[in-house]
């Protein structure tokens, strides 16, 4: 197994599902994933597309009552189904995760300082110096000005911008191989999310921690991951490079979605393009493609579900229609 | 402007929150002296970061908060009217809030949560009340099958069509919204742009849109004004902020916003530390910590609002 081109994270057709029987339903829909050495993965879709689910299901964070098959490989070693303890020595050292919201991923009793090193003290049994003092490099390196005192500070003396920051940090205390991103700029003004973006691109520049950055903001993303999957009712439908996909996007959802973007260096439209409809109701998914009831390409074909297809160039898809870019740009054109 | 008065007269508009535990007690001016109008029919855009005081300025207009100055809505003075008189300026100004879900009624179902203002305002109209919450959600672009729904049966942007319903079914003649597409899903967000866009022709609705994402509200909107930290940095139409934005603080607004490119990084002058916003900044101008253009004078005098091209702008060092 232990040959040079073995990602560091390999997962195989991962479902995560809540319920039973009629009404079970699935977050996350076998999905195949690969994540190599120093790479940054985008993970791209609505709310219910599961993208958040598969981020705790590789962590083992979900909620209880999920439940959870397929395999999810860390170096050769099978996560899923390990005993806990061994689980407690991967997280937060060797696989780290940033949370969406900065306020409640922090707790308002402990000073930063305390929060900041609780990981790095249990996980590299660091003494309470040692852990200070590494914490205050690292608010450094996330560009926090006189960190040693910021460590004294309560999480809601610090600016939403400042939090997210700090929990930034919080992830690279142990030195982690991958970093899970989780929505880390959505809840942050249009100013600072540039900041903090280009902080973990610098951050990755300097560490080569291999990412996976979580988001609905096709434009936050574009300037991060070097691949892209795009997720829809809890399936990946889509995965190429970041330039194949934002040049010429294949799959009718993927090509909608980036027409959808409000663009202020384009003319202004008449109309802002949109997708008709909503994002799938994962208790109620349509028979066949997920997509379907809002695809201008739909079809009598896609009442069956397309599989993922491997197409020559490295790209994916799971759609019946595999046409140009050009014409999956034509179909939306005539909506 | 033509010589028709404004619909909406905003002047000199404080708004102060206060801690009034006596060892504990502050107060902040979320909203620091605005004046701006609004002109029947028009469409203006109120954009800023979080902290910078456009929610405050929507829930004073509408008296949800206390605040000081003026405001006069169809030439009546709002913040001095109290009971009936103020119920019956309030039917002609509706507001649409951020969280679709949180500002519906739990127990509701939309029927009556559309019917609702009806209820309030024209309880004379009943035998016509299932029609006209017939036609407004059809308007909105929501079938009957969702008429005996609740809230938490509805999706992110059903449930911001039931909010624009509601606020639309007495034809008002402001509608105020705030971030009203910011909690949808992308896809969601340019139908509700296009629907509200459809609405103002049609019912020859005035706008405020208060949002921070730059590229909607230049669809929306014929005007921009900038807040910052409470006051208005500039003010300016559509064609001249987003073509030659005056103020430091606009461009870096419009800077920062994302081009879904991979070729192209947007282009951010990162400030190297962030420093927590210094509540009441005395004296000097409010940006002048972030700003790259920042002179000694910055820090003694606040800049006056004057004329620079075709924008109303609060800086010393615009227009140089």
């Amino acid at each position: 197994m232990a040959d040079a081109h073995q990602p560091l994270l390999q997962v195989r057709s991962l479902s995560v599902s809540y319920g039973r029987g009629g009404r079970a339903l699935r977050a996350v829909d076998a999905v195949d994933l690969d994540l190599q050495e120093r790479e940054c993965l985008g993970l791209v879709g609505e709310s219910g597309s599961g993208k958040s689910q598969l981020l705790l299901a590789l962590l083992g964070l979900t909620a209880a009552g999920a439940r959870i098959s397929g395999s999810i490989c860390y170096r050769g070693e099978e996560l899923l189904g390990a005993p806990r303890a061994r689980l407690e020595t991967i997280r937060g050292r060797r696989i780290a995760i940033v949370f969406q919201d900065p306020m409640s991923a922090l707790n308002p009793y402990l000073t930063i300082g305390t929060q900041l090193t609780e990981g790095a003290r249990r996980q590299l049994q660091l003494g309470r110096r040692p852990a200070l003092s590494r914490a205050a490099e690292l608010l450094a390196l996330v560009q926090i000005d006189a960190p040693a005192e910021r460590l004294r500070c309560y999480p809601h003396e610090l600016s939403g911008g400042m939090r997210q920051r700090v929990l930034i940090a919080m992830a690279l205390m142990c030195d982690p191989e991958i970093l899970l991103l989780d929505e880390p700029t959505t809840a942050l003004d249009v100013t600072v999310q540039a900041q903090v973006l280009e902080l973990l691109r610098a951050l990755r520049e300097r560490t080569g921690v291999a990412t996976i950055f979580v988001t609905h903001d096709l434009g936050a993303l574009a300037s991060m991951a070097g691949r892209v999957a795009v997720m829809y009712g809890g399936r990946m439908i889509e995965m190429a490079t970041a330039a194949e996909l934002y040049a010429s996007p294949l799959h009718p959802y993927t090509a909608g979605l980036l027409r959808s973007l409000p663009r202020l260096d384009l003319p202004l439209p008449a109309r802002l393009p949109s997708i008709p409809g909503q994002p799938p109701d994962l208790a109620e998914l349509p028979p066949g493609c997920a997509f379907a009831p809002r695809c201008p390409l739909a079809h009598e074909r896609c009442t069956t579900s397309p599989e993922l297809r491997a197409l020559p160039g490295g790209r994916r898809l799971a759609c019946h229609f595999v046409g140009s870019p050009a014409q999956v740009d034509a179909a939306w054109l005539r909506t | 402007m033509s010589a028709a008065p404004p619909l909406l007269e905003v002047q000199d508009l404080r708004v102060r929150y206060r801690g009034a535990r006596a060892p504990m007690s502050w107060a902040a001016d979320a909203v620091g002296g605005v004046s701006f109008n609004i002109g029947a029919g028009e469409s203006v855009g109120l954009v800023g970061e979080s902290g910078s005081g456009k929610s405050s300025i929507a829930r004073s207009l509408l008296r949800l908060i206390p605040a000081t100055g003026s405001v006069l809505f169809q030439q009546r003075e709002l913040l001095q009217l109290h009971g009936t008189p103020l119920r019956a300026a309030r039917e002609h100004m509706q507001i649409v809030f951020q969280d679709p879900l949180g500002a519906l009624d739990p127990r509701m179902n939309v029927a009556e949560l559309v019917a609702e203002p009806l209820w309030e305002f024209r309880p004379e109209l009943e035998a016509q009340h299932q029609e006209l919450v017939a036609t407004i959600l059809a308007r909105v672009g929501l079938g009957r099958e969702l008429l005996y729904r609740y809230a938490h049966q509805l999706s992110g942007g059903q449930a911001q069509r039931v909010g624009l319903a509601r606020a639309l079914i007495l034809n008002p003649r402001l509608l105020i919204c705030d971030e009203p597409v910011a909690a949808l899903d992308v896809s969601i967000r340019s139908q509700i742009a296009n629907l509200l866009c459809d609405m103002r022709a049609e019912l020859g609705l005035a706008l405020l849109f208060i949002a921070h994402d730059l590229p909607t509200v230049r669809f929306l909107c014929d005007r921009v004004l900038v807040l910052f930290r409470g006051q208005l940095v500039e003010q300016a139409s559509r064609d001249a902020l987003y073509g030659a934005p005056q103020h430091p603080y606009t461009r870096a607004l419009l800077a920062a916003n994302p081009v879904p490119d991979p070729a192209r990084r947007p282009a951010v002058a990162v400030p190297a530390a962030v420093p927590s916003a210094p509540q009441g900044a005395a004296g000097g101008c409010a940006y002048r910590d972030r700003c790259p253009l920042a002179v000694a004078r910055c820090a003694q005098e606040a800049p006056a609002i004057r004329q620079v091209g075709a924008s109303l702008v609060s800086c010393h060092r615009a227009g140089e």
